[in-house]
């Protein structure tokens, strides 16, 4: 059982693919680590042997920072922004796109669902629009 | 994409140099500048400058961290408009019935 970096263990793949299912590991990271370990890229995971296994999970955790340690620094990174009131900060404080991609459309993936203007029509049950959909379960917990 | 290592990070000489002469003389002044394209050198820490917006001067206050940051990243040029408030009080009563 093939057990790096913590939580990690995908075993019918390819080790150059296995490893890209840690956070913070792709593609090439993966072969650099395979390569230094000296263990073939094509080799599955579950043909590795033990002291493979501790090369590959030595070398990952020498030179790479990966999962919850990457993810506490990119989260550090944003909050310093958000900190110091700088125009990136803001933006990822409003939910918005920070690299001055186009907001009057798209952008939908910063911004989650779209949230439409609640159209009235004469039967008032029949038009719930996403907000009215949200905020009615809400209701019924309280 | 970055500035050339080899050309240093741009700072306005003027502004440079009136914050120098204030840290020699221990003195605290809010300085007006336009230059919002200058990066924040470390000497800048501490003080407070006004920069300007476009339309007005916004106080920005320094600190470490916004140290390689450019004075016209902490004064926004651009008033922030949402439709928050008419959208709720427009759902509530929705939600309602």
């Amino acid at each position: 059982m093939a057990r790096v970096a913590g939580v990690d263990l995908p075993r019918e793949k390819r080790g150059e693919i296995a490893l890209t299912y840690i956070y913070g590991v792709g593609k090439s990271a993966a072969q650099r680590v395979l390569g230094t370990a000296r263990v073939d890229l094509d080799k599955r995971v579950k043909a590795w042997s033990d002291e493979e296994t501790a090369r590959v999970r030595e070398i990952l955790e020498r030179e790479l920072k990966v999962e919850g340690d990457l993810r506490r620094e990119v989260s550090m990174n944003v909050k310093r922004l958000m900190d110091i009131g700088a125009y990136r900060g803001i933006r990822h404080r409003r939910g918005l796109p920070v690299r001055g991609q186009r907001t009057h459309t798209n952008a939908r993936t910063r911004k989650g669902p779209r949230k439409g203007v609640m159209i009235k029509k004469k039967t008032t049950a029949a038009a719930p629009a996403p907000a009215a959909a949200a905020a009615a379960p809400k209701k019924a917990g309280a | 994409m970055g500035r050339s290592l080899k050309k240093g990070p741009y700072i306005e000489e003027r502004l440079l140099g009136r914050i120098e002469e204030l840290n020699r003389t221990r003195q605290k002044k809010v300085l007006k500048t336009w230059s919002r394209r200058s990066t924040i050198p470390p000497e800048f820490v501490g003080h407070t400058l006004a920069v300007h917006n476009g339309k007005k001067f916004i106080p920005v206050y320094v600190t470490e961290n916004m140290v390689g940051h450019r004075l016209g990243e902490f004064a926004l040029t651009r008033t922030f408009k949402a439709h928050g408030q008419a959208e709720k009080s427009a759902a509530t009563p929705t939600g309602k019935s």
